[in-house]
């Protein structure tokens, strides 16, 4: 069996972002087509990985997709508190994504 | 066949824009100039205290770019959201700006004014007639949340601001709308295919971000029958087939269902191609029209009053024991007080100031801790009684093999203690079902000039 690599290590876009006050949406993009399809049809991005990767239950995932036209790969979180609920820390959740950059997935 | 050019000078205004890519642009012959200017994305803030998202001066220099370059050819001006929140404040607020504008450049228009302010009466009228219906708020509507909202507005769709144009409006400044509204309306108005501007709206309404490389700057959307298409105003950027449809994902959840008010965009057939070097073409956007027209309503209340102290932390000794100190500190500040509002939290950047739950990494590796201590409180004067009470506390605080007994914290500010006002929190994201588009937007058209 191959080895596994990180996901930043073959994905040059990894993001994250609110989407509307209550979920929080990440954004993994592929420039190489061969690349994105294997990572998608490795099936290394679930829900279960995703969500030991942020120590969260997999019943906080709101949604996954992939997206071919744009070569992305993309999942949902409900926000564990409301955007600008006090003790919440970070308004545009556009520093949440780390996690997703040292997701493992099967090296190509 | 309609085609309809659309300029946007940028994301979101008062944000900038290249000056000769706006130029650029108007000599690409735009029939409207349309920006949105406002969203949630920096939270409740601005929709519950009616202060603007953007400094008078930045919306006032890009504003006038804007009404010079349209009253000079002869094309409508279009703003959506004004101020950040898009409410009746805001919306006064920047149509100011507009005619002190109009005085200093010598500028004649009709302006309309689009009003999007709630009555919190009409928001209960419709909880009791069961038109409330639940969104991704994590909560429920009630009469009691409504009671405590300071601020109400709702998302109006393209409908007013297509009727504010047909009204002979050559400036519309608009409350809260959808963001891709702003742009949509002038060419749905026109007769353009609305599905294919209500995608090329959303594409639109973040400017060149949707280019490469993104940033705020001019873009512009060519809308015909059945598909649009991009470019980016700055000869720096491109508009790629990746980089417009990767936008569709952006600050979105689902890529191929959105849905706005009185409609939902399909958009799983979707083709994005290369027309030339910076240009795409985008198609294979469906609309379809819900039996019942429900818009987003906002709503903002206020949940205390805080006050802050930034401080940071060098000491080994201390940064090792900084969840047991934390811990102390909270405990005996909530025993002082004895106040049930009084929250308090430590923002430890460094440790987990970032991800706070959702960080999987626990061991500190920094050698030195920023910490921003956050009290919220039913009223002010507690909050910063609490944050002083707190920062003295550590910055005395003694614990075993204290190296340092001169003082645990470095204060960059005095004073070290800083009141940051209301707390507002959304107490409204719901859906409210309407019978007219218009009903819940009032128009109001002046002659400037």
């Amino acid at each position: 069996m191959a080895g596994m690599v990180k996901l930043r290590e073959l994905a040059p876009v990894i993001r994250s972002k609110n989407a509307g006050p209550f979920r929080l949406t990440f954004d993994v993009l592929f420039d190489d087509e061969t690349l994105y399809e294997h990572v998608r049809d490795s099936g290394a991005f679930n829900e279960k990985a995703i969500a030991a990767a942020f120590g969260v239950p997999e019943s906080q995932i709101s949604s996954l997709f992939h997206f071919d036209a744009a070569r992305a790969l993309k999942v949902t979180f409900f926000r564990p508190h409301d955007q600008c609920a006090i003790g919440e820390s970070d308004a545009y959740g556009c520093q949440q994504h780390v996690p997703l950059m040292d997701l493992e997935v099967p090296d190509p | 066949m309609t085609e309809i050019t659309v300029l946007t000078p940028t994301g979101s205004l008062g944000y900038g824009f290249d000056s000769d890519a706006f130029t650029r642009a108007m000599g690409m012959g735009p029939q409207v100039i349309a920006v949105d200017s406002g969203s949630t994305d920096p939270g409740p803030h601005y929709l519950g205290s009616g202060e603007p998202l953007v400094p008078r001066l930045s919306i006032k220099k890009e504003l006038t770019t804007m009404l010079v370059a349209g009253c000079g050819a002869g094309i409508p001006v279009v703003v959506g959201s004004a101020g950040g929140g898009g409410t009746n404040r805001h919306v006064d607020w920047m149509a100011g700006i507009v005619r002190e504008i109009a005085a200093e450049k010598g500028l004649r228009f009709k302006l309309a004014i689009i009003y999007a302010d709630i009555p919190i009466e009409r928001a209960k009228k419709a909880l009791a007639d069961d038109e409330i219906q639940r969104f991704e708020a994590s909560f429920d509507l009630t009469d009691e949340l409504l009671d405590e909202t300071v601020a109400l507005v709702a998302q109006m769709g393209h409908e007013p601001i297509a009727q504010a144009l047909a009204q002979g409006a050559d400036v519309v400044i608009a409350g809260r709308a959808v963001d891709d509204c702003a742009i949509s309306a002038f060419p749905i108005w026109k007769g353009a295919d609305e599905a294919q501007s209500v995608h090329m709206g959303k594409i639109l309404e973040c400017g060149a971000l949707a280019a490469d490389p993104g940033g705020m700057d001019v873009m512009i959307g060519r809308v015909a029958d059945d598909h649009f298409t991009v470019e980016p105003g700055n000869m720096r950027r491109r508009a790629t087939t990746k980089s417009i449809a990767a936008h569709s994902l952006y600050e979105r959840e689902n890529p191929f269902h959105q849905a706005g008010p009185g409609h939902a965009l399909d958009l799983n057939d979707c083709r994005f191609e290369q027309v030339d070097d910076r240009s795409v073409r985008v198609s294979g956007a469906r609309i379809e029209h819900g039996a019942d027209y429900w818009v987003k309503l906002e709503g903002a209340r206020i949940a205390g009053h805080r006050a802050i102290c930034i401080a940071g932390i060098r000491c080994p000794t201390m940064i090792g024991r900084i969840d047991e100190v934390l811990d102390a500190v909270r405990r005996d500040c909530l025993d002082y007080f004895q106040d049930n509002s009084l929250k308090i939290e430590f923002h430890c950047y460094g440790r987990n100031g970032v991800m706070r739950v959702l960080e999987p990494e626990q061991e500190i590796t920094t050698h030195e801790l920023g910490l921003v201590v956050d009290c919220v409180a039913a009223d002010g004067d507690t909050a910063h009684a609490a944050s002083h009470h707190l920062s003295g506390d550590l910055l005395h605080y003694s614990y075993p093999g204290i190296f340092n007994t001169a003082g645990n914290l470095a204060f960059p500010y005095s004073p070290s203690d800083l009141r940051a006002g209301p707390v507002y929190v959304f107490s409204a994201y719901h859906l409210m079902k309407v019978d007219d588009p218009l009903e819940l937007f009032p128009i109001l058209m002046e002659d400037v000039g």
